[in-house]
């Protein structure tokens, strides 16, 4: 930016911040990762990896993999199932959903399209907090409490997505494409499919993305939702473990591994769209 | 020819429509409409309701520990915005620096905490925070070469400084990304003609680039503010579902939970509900404005 070049001083000191403040943000990430390949015994002996004779003075052959064994017995590998079928289907059906709303919402002319729009825009800022305790009288009704609909079908509408949508069909479907193709004889539920799908492509990876993450990440629909233990996600089920097993260290810290370990590698092959994404998805408010 | 075309776009506009109609008025609408109601009754669990009217918000103005919650979330929410914003604003200033090597890596490492859910987040954070095995008090110990300090109780005594030190490493990096954005729309000309005016970084700083990314800045505080005021998960899970001693880390939303799903009290819940809801409204708004104003300025 300025274009004076920095001298050699101020640019090793810059690097030496950064390097300092990324050490630190990745730490607990490694702390994490070779703890939960220690035995119980071992945990206490050295910060990292246990002191020993081996190559670089560490005793490689005491880690283990038995505390990722000790959850999988525990039923821990049913909440990673659970987390990922609720994370696709509501990343799915959400997307889907926004984009048709979306779309007929930007591009068809009927009476009530202006009043829908604000009703959807309008939403945008009632607060979240205020739909706790009432749709939870609504599951109970409904008699969905503990059921995996009653956590699914709410998130299968989110207003900003259909309000992101909106704005990408507006800015990247030309309504002389979609005349064209109606002229060819195409179905309106072609259009949308063959045309408009396409053109929207980045828009869908990224709401697809911050759905899923977001699903992933929930903790407290299913913490008031389900109450059956075979039922509950990732988030419920590390949550209930500390609760249980407070001190036993490297339980918790392979649960967790195994929490975050997903959501990693998808970001490391996904990067651009993940940060687009979330950036965008926050300004929902 | 022409109307069979209309009708057929109408049933598509309309088959298109229906699932979000459907879901939208049933789980946002509906709701939005009971919490009015429910927060002037007094329940014992889903299935019964008791009309008491405004008993519930007189009771809440006049709640002790509903005034602790407010304290504390204020607290976090501040302290967490004063520290989070300089140091986000300053690593975008030295990340927007085009000569720097490695630029994309640190972003992606200063990113990635975001992307890590609050629940898990919270457990990596009760270990970390630990006394005698946690990370924090061990290289604590370590550096200071005092194994006194290894007894630090974060999760109970520190409570407050621990939650705003877990949000530290959570969303410095998150606001960065909305400053470096902010930082690539500072006018370069402007840049150039203050310094052939003689300007330092100091000068540039303050007249040039600070004013350009106020707006940015501004929208970070209303982001950051909307998103604090509702913690629940990080301090839930750190204190194992309680306030902590003399609630110390109790927040609004945990009293919200803790009277709708522990004691059953939805219409009390609906109450603190609507508290906190006024306050995220301004926040909101205000939040809108801002938008506004920035999208006319384009």
């Amino acid at each position: 930016m300025s274009s004076a070049r920095p001298s050699k001083l101020s640019r090793s000191l810059t690097h030496f911040v950064l390097i300092v403040l990324a050490i630190v943000v990745l730490l607990p990430y490694a702390w994490l990762l070779v703890a939960s390949l220690k035995s119980r015994e071992d945990f206490f002996s050295g910060m990292f990896f246990p002191p020993g004779d081996g190559f670089l003075g560490i005793s490689w052959e005491s880690l283990t993999l038995s505390n990722y064994t000790t959850l999988m017995d525990m039923g821990f590998g049913r909440a990673a199932i659970n987390s990922v079928f609720y994370a696709s289907t509501s990343a799915v059906f959400a997307t889907f959903i926004c984009a048709a709303t979306g779309y007929v919402l930007a591009k068809s002319k009927f009476r009530g399209r202006t009043f829908m729009t604000l009703v959807v825009l309008g939403s945008l800022i009632v607060p979240p907090t205020l739909l706790i305790a009432p749709s939870y009288e609504l599951l109970f009704h409904l008699g969905l409490l503990d059921s995996v609909w009653g956590l699914l079908l709410p998130t299968f509408a989110p207003a900003f997505g259909v309000f992101l949508f909106r704005q990408a069909v507006q800015q990247s479907v030309p309504d002389e494409l979609i005349e064209a193709a109606r002229i060819d004889g195409c179905s309106e539920a072609g259009i949308f499919m063959v045309i408009v799908l396409p053109l929207i492509r980045p828009m869908i990876g990224a709401f697809l993305l911050i759905t899923f993450l977001g699903m992933w990440n929930n903790f407290f629909s299913p913490q008031i939702v389900l109450q059956t233990a075979s039922k509950q996600p990732l988030s419920v089920a590390i949550s209930q473990l500390r609760g249980v097993y407070r001190t036993d260290y490297g339980l918790l810290m392979a649960a967790t591994v195994v929490s975050i370990a997903p959501v990693a590698a998808l970001f490391l092959v996904l990067q651009k769209q993940f940060i687009s994404g979330l950036t965008s998805g926050a300004v929902k408010g | 020819m022409m109307s069979r075309l209309s009708t057929n776009k109408t049933v598509f506009a309309w088959a298109a429509l229906t699932p979000f109609i459907l879901l939208f008025s049933i789980f946002m609408v509906y709701p939005l409409i009971q919490s009015a109601f429910l927060a002037l009754n007094q329940t014992y669990g889903p299935d019964t309701r008791l009309f008491v009217g405004t008993k519930n918000f007189e009771l809440l103005v006049h709640d002790p520990v509903f005034w602790t919650a407010i304290k504390n979330t204020l607290i976090y929410s501040l302290g967490s915005l004063f520290i989070q914003l300089p140091l986000a604003f300053g690593l975008a200033l030295v990340l927007n620096s085009r000569r720097l090597r490695g630029r994309s890596i640190y972003r992606l490492i200063f990113f990635s905490p975001q992307l890590m859910g609050l629940a898990f987040v919270a457990v990596l954070g009760a270990l970390a925070f630990e006394k005698r095995a946690g990370l924090v008090n061990r290289t604590l110990a370590w550096i200071m070469q005092d194994a006194s300090l290894l007894e630090i109780d974060w999760l109970q005594e520190y409570i407050m400084s621990t939650l705003i030190l877990i949000s530290l490493w959570l969303y410095v990096g998150f606001n960065m990304i909305y400053f470096l954005a902010a930082l690539q729309n500072v006018n370069n000309s402007l840049l150039e003609a203050a310094e052939i005016d003689g300007a330092g970084p100091l000068n540039k700083l303050r007249h040039v680039i600070i004013p350009s990314v106020r707006p940015v800045a501004t929208f970070v505080v209303l982001l950051s503010m909307i998103g604090s005021l509702q913690l629940f998960e990080l301090p839930y899970i750190l204190l194992n579902g309680n306030g902590g001693p003399n609630n110390k880390g109790l927040t609004i939303v945990m009293y919200l939970y803790q009277n709708g799903f522990e004691l059953g009290d939805l219409g009390y819940a609906s109450a603190v509900g609507w508290a906190l809801a006024l306050m995220l409204i301004v926040l909101a708004l205000i939040q809108i404005r801002m938008v506004r104003k920035e999208e006319a300025l384009r």
